[in-house]
C-alpha cells in the first residue's frame, strides 16, 4: 500500500477550525481514492477531546504537551516529520491559515518533499497527486504534480466544503509521544480584537469598500451610502492597512467573517483571503471596474463600473424611493 | 540593529493577467511589476524600529522585473543600502531563492547578534510556500509569520501575530530572528518620484553574483485563468440606469 496522508488538525483556543473539517473532506476522497490511509495530528495542549469531531479520519494521533499550547512553526514541522516517519505518511494537509503560516515551508524543507501553496483542489492521478492552486488573488489557476503523491499540501480555506468533514461516527485515538524540539519563540498571550463602536458581525447591511475607493478622504462616500442604507462600513485588508478604516472593520481571512442581509462591495477585487470572510452572505452586489474581478463569482449581482460613477446616482436613486415609500 | 529587508517583485493584478503560449507561465509582455503590499510594509517596518531603536536598514532582492525600481525607492525612503542578487535566476521559486538569501545573509554577517531579517509573510506568486521559514530554518534562526507589531526590549523581540477573527497573538524571541511581516504598524510611506530619480543619480545598487544550485521542486504543468462561475447576474446601462435597478433590487428584498 503506498504511503497514507496525515492532516494537521486546526483549532483555536479550544474550537476545531472550520479548515480541518475541509481538509478531512478532501483528504477523505483523496485518501479512499488510492486505497490509502487518512490519519489526523491532532496537536496541542490538552486537545485530546477534540478528537471525537475527526469521524472521517480512520486515526487520530494525539500529540499532547504543555509547550504545545502555540507551538512554533519548527516545532510542529519536527513533529510532523517524526509522525510522517513513523506511521508512513507520504502526503502531508496544512491549513493555508495564519496559526499554520510557515510549517509547510520547514517541513518540506527537512524532508525535500514539495511544497505546494495556496490549493483549492487535488485529485488522484494514477500513483500521482495533481494539485490545483489559486494564485495572483484567486485571477490565476495552476496545476502541479507530485509524484508518487508524496508532498506538502497547504489548503487554502473555503475550497473544500466542511460540512462534508464532519462526521458523528467516533474515530480511534491514540496518543503518541515524539521528541519535541525546542524553540526561542514563545507564546505569551492571545489579544483579543479591541471593541470597536461597531460591531460588523451584527450589521443588516454592509458597505463594504477596497482598493477601489483610492483615498481616506473617499471613505465619507461609503459612509454616506451606509447611512443612507441604516448600515455601517466595513474595508478589505488594503483599505485596513493604509489606516483608513480601524482594524475592527476589517472583513477576510484575518478580520471577522460577516453575513449581513446585504454586502455592498465597492471597488474590492475579492481576492481569496476577503472571500473567506463575507462569501456566505445572501445578498452580494459587487461593483467593481475589472470584469474579470473574482469578486463577481460569488457576487449575486455584479456592475463593471467606476464606483465614483455609480456613488451618486445610487444615493440619488435611495433618497428618491425613500420618499416615494 | 542590523535590519535587511528582502524585496520581490510581483505582477500588478490591477493589470489584466494573460497565460503565455506554453501555457505554464504568464505572458511576460503584459505584466506590469511592483513591490508585494506586505513588501511595503516589511520595508516600512524596518524604518519605524531604526527611527526608535537606531541601526541600518540594508534591503536586498533577486534580480527580477522592476526590482532596480524598487530597491532605488527603498534607498529614496531612507534605507542605507541595497542590494541586488544577480545570475540564473528562471525558475526560482521559493527554496531556491531562500538558499540564495541565506548565503547572501551569512556573507553580510546577518545571522546573529542584532541582525533582525524581516520580509513579507507570503506573495500571491508564492507557490512554493513562503521564503521566510525556509531562510529562517537554513541559518537556524527563529521565525514568526503574519507580523503586525515588533517591539524590541530586555535582550529581545515581543511580537504580535495575526490569527483569523481579529485575534492576535504575543509571542517574545530573540533579535536574531526572520520575521514574515504581514502589516506594518503604521501605514507605508509615501515617496515622491523626484526623491526616487535623486536616489538614483546619488547612489548605486550593490550587485552580487548568486548560482541558484536547485531549481523549484516541481515543474507547473499548467497555468490557467479560472472559468468564470458566472453567478453574478451583470448588471448594464448608464449609471442611473444602475442604479435604479439596484434600488428595485433593494426594495424587493426589503433592504430599503
Amino acid at each position: 500500500m503506498a504511503d497514507g496522508i496525515l492532516i494537521l488538525a486546526e483549532h483555536l483556543k479550544g474550537e476545531v477550525a472550520d479548515i480541518t473539517f475541509e481538509m478531512l473532506c478532501a483528504g477523505r476522497r483523496l485518501a479512499d481514492a488510492r486505497g490509502v490511509s487518512l490519519r489526523m495530528a491532532l496537536v496541542g495542549n490538552e486537545v485530546a477531546a477534540l478528537a471525537q469531531q475527526l469521524g472521517l479520519a480512520d486515526e487520530v494521533l494525539v500529540v499532547s504537551a504543555p509547550s504545545l499550547e502555540v507551538p512554533a512553526a519548527s516545532t510542529v514541522a519536527a513533529l510532523l516529520k517524526s509522525l510522517m516517519e513513523k506511521e508512513s505518511a507520504g502526503l502531508v494537509l496544512l491549513g493555508g491559515t495564519n496559526a499554520t503560516m510557515g510549517v509547510g515551508s520547514i517541513l518540506s524543507a527537512r524532508t525535500d518533499l514539495p511544497f505546494v501553496s495556496y490549493c483549492k483542489d487535488m485529485k488522484a492521478d494514477g500513483a500521482d497527486v495533481l494539485v490545483t492552486s489559486q494564485l495572483f488573488g484567486g485571477k490565476i489557476l495552476t496545476n502541479v504534480r507530485l509524484p508518487g503523491g508524496r508532498g506538502v499540501v497547504s489548503v487554502s480555506t473555503g475550497s473544500f466544503p466542511a460540512d462534508a468533514g464532519r462526521s458523528e461516527k467516533a474515530p480511534p485515538v491514540r496518543n503518541v509521544e515524539v521528541p519535541l524540539e525546542a524553540s526561542p519563540v514563545t507564546f505569551r498571550s492571545f489579544i483579543a480584537p479591541p471593541a470597536g463602536d461597531v460591531d460588523i458581525t451584527k450589521q443588516d447591511i454592509l458597505v463594504a469598500l477596497g482598493r477601489g475607493i483610492q483615498t481616506q478622504d473617499n471613505i465619507a462616500l461609503g459612509e454616506e451610502l451606509a447611512a443612507l442604507l441604516g448600515g455601517a462600513v466595513c474595508g478589505s485588508r488594503p483599505v485596513i492597512d493604509q489606516g483608513w478604516l480601524p482594524l475592527t472593520r476589517q472583513v477576510g481571512k484575518s478580520g471577522m467573517t460577516v453575513k449581513p442581509r446585504l454586502y455592498l462591495a465597492l471597488g474590492i477585487s475579492g481576492a481569496p483571503e476577503h472571500q473567506e470572510g463575507m462569501k456566505d452572505s445572501p445578498m452580494i452586489i459587487a461593483v467593481n471596474t475589472d470584469p474579470g474581478a473574482p469578486i463577481f463569482d460569488v457576487a449575486k449581482y455584479g456592475v463593471v463600473m467606476d464606483l465614483f460613477e455609480l456613488v451618486e446616482p445610487l444615493k440619488a436613486a435611495i433618497e428618491a424611493k425613500k420618499a416615494g415609500a | 540593529m542590523n535590519l535587511f529587508v528582502l524585496l520581490k517583485t510581483v505582477p500588478d493584478t490591477v493589470e489584466e493577467l494573460t497565460v503565455a503560449a506554453d501555457g505554464k507561465s504568464l505572458d511576460p509582455e503584459w505584466l506590469r511589476f511592483k513591490l508585494s503590499d506586505s513588501d511595503e510594509h516589511a520595508l516600512e517596518q524596518a524604518f519605524l524600529l531604526k527611527e526608535k531603536h537606531g541601526g541600518t536598514v540594508t534591503v536586498v532582492a533577486l534580480d527580477a522585473p522592476e526590482v532596480e525600481e524598487a530597491l532605488f525607492q527603498a534607498l529614496a525612503k531612507g534605507a542605507d543600502r541595497a542590494v541586488k542578487l544577480t545570475g540564473e535566476l528562471g525558475g526560482v521559486q521559493s527554496l531556491a531563492a531562500a538558499r540564495l538569501f541565506a548565503g547572501f545573509l551569512k556573507s553580510a554577517g546577518a545571522v546573529g547578534g542584532d541582525a533582525l531579517v524581516l520580509l513579507r509573510s507570503q506573495a500571491i506568486d508564492d507557490l512554493e510556500g513562503e521564503i521566510g521559514p525556509f531562510l529562517a530554518d537554513l541559518l537556524g534562526m527563529p521565525y514568526l509569520g503574519v507580523v503586525v507589531a515588533v517591539a524590541p526590549g530586555d535582550g529581545g523581540l515581543t511580537v504580535t501575530k495575526e490569527f483569523a477573527g481579529g485575534m492576535r497573538g504575543e509571542f517574545t524571541l530573540p533579535v536574531a530572528a526572520v520575521l514574515g511581516i504581514q502589516a506594518a504598524e503604521k501605514p507605508p510611506r509615501y515617496v515622491p518620484i523626484a526623491k526616487v530619480r535623486a536616489a538614483m543619480k546619488s547612489s548605486t545598487l550593490e550587485t552580487v553574483e548568486v548560482t541558484p544550485d536547485s531549481p523549484a521542486r516541481f515543474p507547473i504543468e499548467k497555468m490557467y485563468k479560472p472559468e468564470a462561475a458566472g453567478r453574478a447576474e451583470m448588471l448594464e446601462g448608464s449609471p442611473e440606469e444602475v442604479a435604479n435597478r439596484l434600488v428595485d433590487l433593494l426594495a424587493n428584498q426589503s433592504l430599503i
